[in-house]
């Protein structure tokens, strides 16, 4: 317990420490990429517990954060003063979801409140999985990848061929989304890509992914992650022990798409828009490529290797070859080091941690 | 306790489980017997809910539990052991033996998420249950051992610590001594009567017949999944038709 709690104090430290540094050293925009980095580590540490400690793979993450990302951006974009008359629109007027505004233009405008619409994303992402998992996590295997990736390939579609989600263009002009208002003296926290908000958005985007792994660690050492990794080992035993193996895997598989869609709901107001490549099967690769080199069952190496290489890959130092240096690298780890690369280091790290708990319980 | 009536079971032509009717009284051993591939695992699957029987019934405490699927007949008291080990790698044999617990415990998704008192509460008393079963069956020196690098005899002592974890009322066996030595085998014999006397009814399947006749109270005899005989051990060491089968098929089983 002490030292997991140690571990978390040296992460926080090392977040507060490289903004100072980056402010020290006027090198803040590594913050733009870092905030980003953050968002995508959300996504994750999400399907970490969903392939890593359940053993369920998805090849369709992009598609849950590209739900959550593209309804959020529609929902606050799309302008309703036509619908004005209607009784929905009045309801939800009326429950403050929907407000007034202008746009650049002046012209009036009736949309959804980033609050309103980051719940309806999540909560649609949330329903789609649930849906999507009840026939899709009877299959095992290969056969589970290729149904998943077939649910990603028609997100994309969709993402790509509706007018309503921009087409290949995508959404832009996504308004930045409030968190708190501003209280007195203590100014409002705002989701935006706003130059004057950067050092804000860096630690939201940091207390959102230091919140999410520590949701996850209590879950996986809880029973239901006792749960979920007895399914991973065995499922006829665990279904034997009386572990309802079809609805934890489905609670599973809806919790990684519910990460995966607060991600894409974050990242689009933080970025002002989203756009069809987020959706694409190369992002749902590129997330089971950071899964596996961090090591599947192991949320740390996941999430910093989710970082960096992201980072990596927003400073653009892969090139052009983005894609396929992620494509490389999955195939490289399930050949040579399906533990990921971080096992080697990490291991006495954490098994001095198991013992320690142990002793303590 | 448990009452088994017409049970059927066919792959495709095969007729692996062909009308076995019989019951287990509440607080005996009751041992199925027979030679390989007669049907005994089988059976034990449609038993557990693993394999759906093609007809009959399966009765549980006077409650019909065929077509129920394996977790729920978990949670009505009915557990079991495999006859090829199957523990859960990835884990330590106290994670294997605490996850028997699940059943008898109850705190969900959030509770975890969120570390809710009741769930490290609980947390707390399924490992103390956990490490006492590993006690009993003497594996307490292996609990942070991961459970499948352990010695083929410990592994089944950590199956057998996790189908007791869950507090049945009925234990399934299949094959408990398959593998073993001697003294591995007469230990597994006395473990046996142990959870008996702790009023676990047993129904355990065996293709050995020396380990049965000692502790069983009650031996069924299946043949290509027929029930050919039924009684207490020294009659079914009378009986001719089973000599005949066991004799027939490998003369050392009667030795
Ligand atoms: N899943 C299955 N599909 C087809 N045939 C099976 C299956 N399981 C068992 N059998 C067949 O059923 C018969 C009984 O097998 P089993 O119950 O394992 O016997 P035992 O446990 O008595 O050795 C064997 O002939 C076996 O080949
Ligand atoms: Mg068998």
């Amino acid at each position: 317990m002490a030292r997991k709690s140690l571990v978390l104090l040296s992460l926080l430290v090392l977040v507060i420490g490289v903004q100072l540094a980056t402010s020290m050293t006027s090198t803040q925009y590594y913050l733009t990429q870092l905030t980003m980095s953050a968002y995508y580590a959300i996504v994750v540490i999400g399907l970490s517990v969903l392939m890593g400690y359940a053993g369920q793979i998805s090849i369709g993450h992009a598609g849950f954060f590209a739900i959550g990302g593209y309804l959020s951006a529609a929902l606050t974009t799309h302008n309703l003063i036509q619908f004005q008359e209607s009784g929905v629109v009045k309801l939800l007027s009326s429950l403050g979801m929907i407000v007034t505004g202008q746009d650049l233009y002046g012209e009036e405008l009736l949309v959804f409140v980033p609050w309103a619409a980051c719940i309806v994303a999540i909560i649609t992402a949330g329903v789609i999985a649930f849906v999507l998992g009840i026939p899709v996590l009877k299959l095992k295997g290969h056969y589970l990848a290729m149904a998943t990736l077939g649910f990603g390939i028609i997100i994309y579609r969709i993402a790509l061929a509706s007018e309503y989600f921009g087409e290949a263009d995508g959404i832009s002009e996504v308004p930045g989304f409030t968190i708190f208002p501003a209280l007195g003296d203590i100014g409002p926290v705002v989701v935006s890509g706003d130059f004057s908000g950067r050092v804000q958005n860096y630690y939201i985007a940091w207390c959102m992914l230091i919140i999410g792994l520590i949701l996850l660690q209590n879950l996986i050492n809880s029973r239901v992650g006792r749960a979920l990794r007895s399914i991973h080992g065995s499922e006829e035993a665990a279904e034997a022990m009386g572990v309802n193996t079809a609805r934890y895997k489905l609670y599973v598989f809806v919790l990684s798409a519910v990460y995966a869609a607060i991600a894409g709901v974050f990242l689009t107001h933080y970025n002002g828009g989203i756009g069809p490549s987020e959706a694409s099967v190369m992002k749902s690769v590129r997330y089971v490529a950071l899964v596996a080199v961090g090591g599947m069952a192991n949320l740390w190496g996941v999430l910093i290797m989710g970082v960096s290489l992201t980072f990596l890959s927003l400073r653009g130092v892969f090139g052009s070859y983005d894609d396929a240096i992620f494509g490389v690298i999955l195939i490289m780890i399930m050949l040579f080091a399906p533990e990921g690369i971080l096992s080697i280091k990490l291991k006495g790290l954490f098994f001095r941690k198991n013992i320690r708990a142990k002793q303590e319980a | 306790m448990l009452e088994l009536s017409s049970l059927q079971k066919n792959f495709g032509g095969l007729k692996a489980v062909d009308d076995v009717s019989f019951q287990v009284a509440k607080g005996t051993i009751k041992a199925v017997i027979g030679p390989n591939g007669a049907g005994k695992t089988t059976l034990f699957n449609c038993i557990a809910g693993n394999l759906a029987p093609t007809s009959g019934s399966i009765f549980f405490q006077n409650q019909e539990i065929k077509g129920k699927k394996p977790h729920q007949i978990a949670a009505l008291g009915i557990s079991r052991t495999f006859q090829n080990i199957n523990l859960f790698h990835g884990m330590t044999a106290l994670e294997n033996v605490m996850v028997g617990r699940h059943i008898r415990s109850t705190s969900g998704f959030l509770a975890g998420m969120f570390s809710l008192p009741k769930s490290w509460k609980e947390e707390k008393k399924i490992q103390q249950r956990s490490v006492e079963l590993l006690d009993i069956l003497d594996l307490s020196k292996f609990a942070h051992v991961e459970a499948t690098s352990l010695a083929f005899g410990q592994q089944r002592g950590v199956e057998l610590a996790r189908a007791l974890a869950t507090d049945p009322s009925l234990l399934l066996l299949d094959e408990p001594a398959a593998g073993l030595n001697i003294y591995e085998t007469a230990e597994v014999a006395r473990l046996i009567t142990k959870i008996r006397d702790m009023g676990i009814t047993v129904l355990l399947v065996e293709h050995d017949m020396s380990l049965v006749m000692d502790i069983s109270d009650e031996i069924v005899v299946l043949s290509f999944g027929s029930k050919i005989a039924e009684d207490i051990p020294s009659a079914i060491q009378q009986n001719s038709e089973v000599i005949k089968i066991y004799l027939g098929e490998d003369e050392e089983a009667m030795a």
